[in-house]
């Protein structure tokens, strides 16, 4: 049972949401797909339910060509970013919804609803109305709802958005658990990288409608096939500048040089982009290649346990991130160390040339 | 935006369209071909082109109640409008009150309009309705069935009494939409309630009142139940608006030719105006 | 510019409180000093909208008093108070321009024309707006509505506190990062006291100098973001700041010693703990716990990639005991033994802290 989008686009008029798209989903994975808002995350998911038809290409599921067939004959359930449950129905009827539409036996309908119930944390809350119930226990009621079907297919569009920052970290450890054992495919939308990286699975960075990369969420973070997706995959947002090759050097503003080391030596000399995610930018010079760069504080944010400095380097704006407390002025000139065997160094089409 | 198409819908459409076609497409047809036809009855029929458009158009009788038209429409929008927002405006947002006046102010609404008519003809009776016995008893010289002035008062009375509910409760959605944090922003921003209105209010209430301004023109515009009971046109002409007119030619003289072509330029002339209401009102939502 | 003093507040919706429950703010004192960044954090309904309210005066408190630089302003309205306050959703006037906007309070205060087109260039400047003044407020990205709210605040001199109610809700994160370090540049530049309101932790702590921690309608702690980190007075504060949260382990006192299921467990405290009865429970930080030779042994459950670092998750019997492993560092495969950071590990007493 695999989900396949062949070449799957979208348009509406002269405007394209959804570019071409190739993407195949295996059967019991984990997917998230992650961008920012209006990146086509939800039209995408829309795609793959049968909600919205594309305007080209085809939606294969399980070996059967399921383009325009309607999501009510399809085994898909949906959890919103809003919760999204009958008013007017108990929590037990919410959650049972799914299975009287399908004509289960009574008998049966309250035994998984009670299993559901029970994975969620619901049980003392059956009989209450969703009103009457917190906002994440009215998003676990949605999810049971959303489960309690057997669904080959469950999309979750930023279900924990509208969550308070604890609440969002317990259901987002409890998630993966409750799929362990099913037998389904899983896509989860979200815009924050963190999520998608503690989830693990697959990611498929996405962005102005198209997919840029599809792979093992971990990959995808540390090896990025270009500039693109290391940025959509960064939080906070990666630091980027116009770098030079000349010889066996690299150039970053007038002062700050460091080797080509490894396979970066055999690299053409000409001008390249320089990415380096926020946490290997240090006051401290530390890591296997330290790079010292300067560049004037504009704020340091101080928590308690760790330090992130926004600076001005060459007119562009870089963060570092880093374990302890560092304080600086504001205004001030900083001395900040890159540790450049974690940078990576993209061509002039964006693509990645560093290992 | 996210529109499925799928024109297997078409298919479901399809009675709706006939039915549609069968009971207002070939009765407008039926209009078109009187409107260009002279008949002399034993239903003969004579090619007249567009001398009965000519007639009316050119006709005094026409101007006049267009005009008679225009002026009773443009009054009660001009009354009912800023009245029904401002009754909005004073109505309670929560606790007990609100559906206690949200009841009272849909009553009118729910008074069949020939049952209104009749109601205010006899409120209004200078000797025994209670309307027109007070203004008497108050000095004033009234009486509706006998002075223009007056016919038109009550006209525009009843019309205000029955309507501006409408209004009220279309505004009334719209004020309660308007979250809270705007009001305090405003007052902390230290706006006087006059700039609560002008920025926050009434740009919000825009789309409701958009759909109000247009209810209520299309309804007055083509109002004619209410004014025929209370008034039946009179006195004289006086209050002879558009609807009463062609009826009185159509069913009155008889005339079908005049009143067919006069049916069609009314039915031009409202939508036209619809038009340019909707068009102005809207203009700015676009940027 | 004031400083704020709250004197024996509370606060309940219901006419006639009884229960303690019934107080959605509970007994409170509390200075606020003129120019600070302050931050109100806790879960959904602790307390802290009711609050802010009552400091800017859109709520009149059921007791105590409200003082501004000693005068007591508890039943002025907010426009008296000369207060300025970012809702969480954005709240612009759509038919205004972004520079009609930011002019609005000015206004409406009588201000020479002249001095607001000085004032509101000069703020638009300092948010960055000053290319979109001419635009319509209503075409604007929430982001950017966000700092016409802003904005609107900054432009007053008389401002005496600038409050934020979860300003950062409907930004997406990578602009999150952009505007919270704008505001605290701004807060930094300007020294207007702020009070930010939010449930997520790390925005707490890294806009303000001090966090204000409520649950249940009280203050918990107040203190600055290290000390919440380091040393935190209660073990709701442990677990609602950090992410994860503090590792809290019940213990038993034994010999003047801490005992975890069996193994003595060296802790910070240094009065004796002989005396200490009730719940004990031992609290110590996922950042302050590593693998060792010998210690607590635990077994290896769950790893999840958080990019810079994983988040390890233990088993010790029942208690659940999670650790952070930076980028590249090893990880047992299955049994192991965990080391508490002495001077990082807290005794608690039926939740507070033992001095």
């Amino acid at each position: 049972m695999t989900l396949e989008l062949k070449n799957v686009g979208l348009r509406f008029g002269a405007e394209t949401h959804i570019f071409p798209t190739d993407l195949k989903l295996e059967d019991g994975s984990f997917n998230i797909l992650l961008g920012t808002t209006l990146a086509g995350k939800t039209t995408l998911m829309k795609l793959m339910a049968g909600l919205e038809k594309p305007t080209s290409g085809e939606v294969w599921f399980a070996g059967k060509n399921v383009t325009g067939v309607s999501v009510r004959r399809r085994n898909v359930s949906m959890v919103y970013q809003q919760f999204i449950n009958y008013p007017n129905l108990s929590v037990y009827e919410n959650i049972a919804s799914p299975l009287k539409v399908g004509g289960t036996p009574d008998i049966i309908i309250k035994q998984r609803v009670s299993t559901m119930a029970e994975l969620l944390k619901l049980t003392p809350m059956l009989d209450r109305r969703p009103s009457e119930l917190s906002g994440g226990q009215q998003q676990r009621t949605a999810l049971a709802r959303a489960l309690v079907k057997d669904a080959d297919l469950v999309l979750l569009d930023e279900p924990l958005a509208n969550l308070d920052f604890k609440l969002r970290e317990e259901l987002r450890d409890e998630l993966p658990k409750l799929f362990a054992d099913r037998d389904c495919i899983v896509v989860y939308a979200t815009t924050e990288p963190t999520e998608a990286l503690l989830f693990g699975g697959n990611t498929a960075c996405l962005f102005e409608g198209r997919i840029s990369q599809f792979g093992p969420t971990g990959d995808l973070y540390r090896k990025p096939r270009d500039i693109i997706s290391a940025e959509v995959f960064s939080d906070p947002p990666m630091n980027a500048a116009g770098i030079e090759k000349k010889g066996n050097t690299f150039h970053l503003g007038t002062k700050a040089r460091w080797d080509a080391a490894g396979e970066l030596s055999g690299l053409a000399d000409g001008t390249y982009t320089l990415g380096i995610r926020p946490h290997h930018v240090s006051p401290v010079s530390r890591g296997e290649q330290p790079v010292a760069v300067d560049g004037r504080v504009i704020v340091a944010e101080l928590s308690g346990s760790e330090s992130v400095i926004h600076f001005n380097m060459d007119g562009s704006t870089w963060v570092s991130q880093s374990h302890g407390i560092h304080p600086f002025e504001v205004g001030s000139q900083a001395r900040l160390y890159a540790d450049m065997s974690k940078a990576m160094i993209f061509d002039g089409n964006g693509r990645r040339v560093s290992a | 935006m996210n529109k499925t198409i799928n024109n297997a819908a078409w298919i479901f459409v399809i009675p709706v369209v006939a039915l549609v076609a069968f009971n207002a497409i070939i009765p407008l047809m039926t209009v078109v071909n009187y409107s260009v036809q002279e008949t002399f009855g034993d239903n003969v029929f004579f090619w007249h082109g567009v001398g009965w458009f000519q007639d009316v158009l050119e006709s005094r009788r026409f101007h006049d109640s267009l005009l008679r038209q225009l002026g009773f429409t443009f009054t009660i929008l001009f009354i009912e409008v800023p009245l029904g927002v401002a009754i909005a405006l004073a109505m309670p947002r929560k606790g007990p009150w609100v559906s206690v006046c949200l009841v009272l102010m849909a009553l009118p609404l729910l008074i069949p309009w020939n049952v209104v008519g009749a109601m205010w003809n006899i409120f209004a009776l200078p000797d025994i309705g209670l309307l027109g016995r007070g203004l008497n008893a108050l000095g004033f010289d009234y009486n509706f069935t006998r002075q223009p002035g007056d016919a038109w008062f009550t006209l525009i009375a009843m019309d205000v009494w029955h309507w501006t509910s409408l209004v009220v409760l279309l505004a009334y959605a719209g004020l309660v939409s308007i979250p809270d944090a705007y009001y305090q922003a405003a007052k902390i921003d230290g706006a006087k309630p006059l700039a609560i209105f002008r920025f926050i209010q009434l740009p919000k209430l825009k789309r409701v009142l958009t759909i109000a301004v247009l209810l209520r023109f299309m309804d007055s515009f083509m109002i004619y139940t209410e004014p025929f009971v209370l008034t039946g046109g009179g006195p004289g002409n006086s209050t002879t608006l558009l609807s009463i007119d062609l009826v009185k030619i159509a069913l009155g003289q008889f005339d079908l030719g005049p009143a067919a072509a006069m049916s069609l330029i009314y039915f031009l002339i409202i939508l036209l105006l619809s038009w340019i209401f909707y068009t102005l009102m809207m203009r700015n939502e676009a940027q | 510019m004031a400083k704020i003093t709250l004197e024996n507040l509370g606060h309940s919706y219901m006419p006639n409180p009884q229960a303690p429950s019934d107080w959605a703010l509970k007994q409170l004192n509390l200075d606020w000093d003129d120019g600070g960044a302050y931050a109100l954090l806790g879960p959904s309904g602790c307390g802290k909208t009711t609050l802010l309210s009552i400091i800017s005066g859109l709520l009149t408190p059921s007791a105590g008093r409200v003082l501004f630089d000693g005068q007591d302003v508890t039943h002025l309205p907010p426009d008296q108070r000369h207060i300025a306050q970012v809702f969480q959703f954005p709240v612009v006037y759509d038919t205004m321009t972004v520079y009609d906007n930011l002019a609005f309070p000015l206004r409406n205060r009588h201000v020479p024309e002249a001095d607001v087109d000085r004032r509101v260039r000069e703020i638009a400047e300092m948010i960055d707006l000053t290319h979109m003044l001419k635009k319509r407020a209503a075409g604007l990205t929430a982001d950017g509505k966000q700092k016409i709210s802003l904005g609107r605040g900054l432009v007053r001199s008389d401002v005496n506190v600038i409050m934020f109610d979860e300003p950062l809700t409907v930004i997406d994160p990578h602009l999150k990062w952009l505007l919270r370090s704008k505001l605290k540049e701004l807060h930094q530049r300007l020294k207007i006291t702020m009070i930010y309101v939010t449930h997520d932790q790390t925005e707490a702590l890294t806009f303000a100098d001090r966090v204000v921690v409520m649950n249940l309608g009280e203050v918990v702690q107040v203190g600055t973001p290290v000390e919440l980190f380091e040393r935190p007075q209660h073990t709701f504060v442990g677990h609602f700041i950090g992410s994860p949260g503090m590792n809290v382990l019940p213990c038993t006192i034994r010999e003047g010693k801490a005992f975890f299921d069996g193994t003595a467990v060296p802790t910070a405290t240094e009065s004796s703990l002989d005396a200490v009865s009730g719940r004990t429970e031992i609290g110590v930080r996922p950042e302050f716990v590593n693998f060792a030779d010998k210690g607590v042994p635990v077994r290896v459950t769950k790893v999840s990639d958080a990019g810079r670092f994983r988040i390890v998750e233990t088993r010790a019997g029942e208690a659940v005991i999670k650790l952070l492993v930076n980028e590249g560092e090893g990880i047992p495969a299955d049994d192991a033994h965990l080391a508490f950071a002495q001077s990082h590990t807290q005794v608690y007493r039926d939740g507070w802290i033992v001095a």
